[in-house]
């Protein structure tokens, strides 16, 4: 994906040049190996800055809430829905955006590069189609790129965009015949005693940094329930009932309107699947209204909306 | 909600739902004797609860 830098710069230099957007929102090199930066660009001269490539996991519809100047912004699949989402509540407008839309083959896991050299130190990390080579100070190797897909890209079949001005590539083929829900249909299966056992191995880690909140564009919120100090809904601690009930209400925050994107777990420090509850959710969506969230700006999201034929069983 | 919440251990039959308009004392009555038996059944809850405050 590598070859799309060149097209995104050359887009972007165009529509600030031509005053079509008065500033570019994209991914820049970061400091460290397979850590790219968000960036805006407001000056055809900066446009070098952007970047574009396999590392680039972090979303960047969250960079676009409330803002009231004219946007150029890239996306891929899932920021494109993301994007869809942010429209549907009214937190940007369409006509204020110009979309470049990118064709995506996934994003690389930086855990699992970081596990397949033994965590020695990577001093870079060079793409080249479907192969990526790491240099560490004494070591090099090529890995082939389809091993070492996050877990979300693994599953993806939204990999074009759903809404664009333009592209920088034809649209790809999409996945076909994919199960994306096996590890939850795994804990599914299991007892209560089982599943709080599961939940808990999971959460202990969990040091309530926050991280996936504030990469998920889905997490506008002024103040978020977590830092609000009157009334308390959560405590503070590091305390498991509060950790739990911290991750499970913001995965419930994004019932509906998650798009899978992988920037919650991508950016979470310790490593927890903070996925398996969304995903849970994203399933539930589907079986029970039909729903993928961010696919249509004329469409409201499941739970905006009132059907007599809702899914009702749970209640009496 | 329920889902999830019965996704991450709490047992079927901890939570419930209901829609009881004030006219309908019967339902209620129904509904309060329903979720306590169940709730009887199921024993004191022992995921997601906290307890005292433990001072180190």
């Amino acid at each position: 994906m590598l070859e799309y830098t060149e097209k995104i710069r050359e887009i972007a230099k165009r529509l600030l040049e031509e005053n079509v957007v008065d500033a570019f929102i994209g991914y820049r090199k970061g400091s460290v190996p397979m850590m790219n930066q968000p960036v805006m660009v407001k000056n055809p001269d900066e446009v070098h800055l952007l970047h574009w490539d396999s590392h680039s996991g972090l979303n960047l519809c969250n960079y676009l809430t409330k803002r009231t100047e004219r946007i150029g912004i890239v996306a891929n699949g899932c920021n494109s829905r993301n994007i869809v989402t942010h429209i549907i509540e009214k937190q940007i407008s369409r006509d204020q955006l110009h979309i470049v839309g990118i064709p995506c083959t996934g994003m690389i896991n930086h855990r699992a590069v970081k596990r397949a050299v033994d965590y020695r130190g990577i001093l870079k990390v060079q793409e080249d189609g479907d192969k990526f080579n790491v240099k560490c100070r004494d070591f090099e190797k090529t890995f082939e790129k389809k091993d070492f897909l996050q877990t979300n890209c693994a599953i993806c079949t939204h990999r074009n965009p759903v809404e664009h001005d333009e592209m920088v590539a034809k649209p790809l083929q999409e996945q076909e015949n994919i199960e994306a829900y096996n590890d939850v249909k795994k804990t599914e299966q299991m007892t209560s005693e089982k599943k709080w056992g599961f939940f808990t191995r999971m959460l202990t880690p969990c040091i309530r940094c926050y991280a996936c909140r504030d990469a998920c564009p889905l997490c506008y919120c002024p103040t978020c329930f977590v830092d609000e100090s009157g009334p308390q809904w959560v405590g503070k601690s590091v305390d498991l009932i509060d950790t739990m009930t911290f991750h499970i209400l913001r995965a419930y925050h994004c019932a509906g309107r998650c798009t899978d994107c992988g920037a919650c777990e991508r950016v979470c420090p310790v490593g927890i699947p903070v996925r398996q509850f969304t995903k849970k959710l994203n399933k539930d969506a589907q079986e029970l209204f039909s729903w993928e969230a961010g696919l249509s700006l004329n469409e409201r999201p499941p739970l905006d909306v009132y059907r007599p034929d809702d899914y009702n069983e749970f209640i009496r | 909600l329920k889902n999830l919440l019965e996704h991450i251990g709490i047992e079927p039959g901890r939570l419930h739902f209901s829609w009881v308009s004030s006219s309908e004392a019967a339902k209620f009555v129904e509904v309060a004797l329903e979720v306590s038996q169940a709730v009887e059944k199921l024993g004191p809850a022992n995921y997601l609860t906290k307890g005292k405050a433990q001072v180190a």
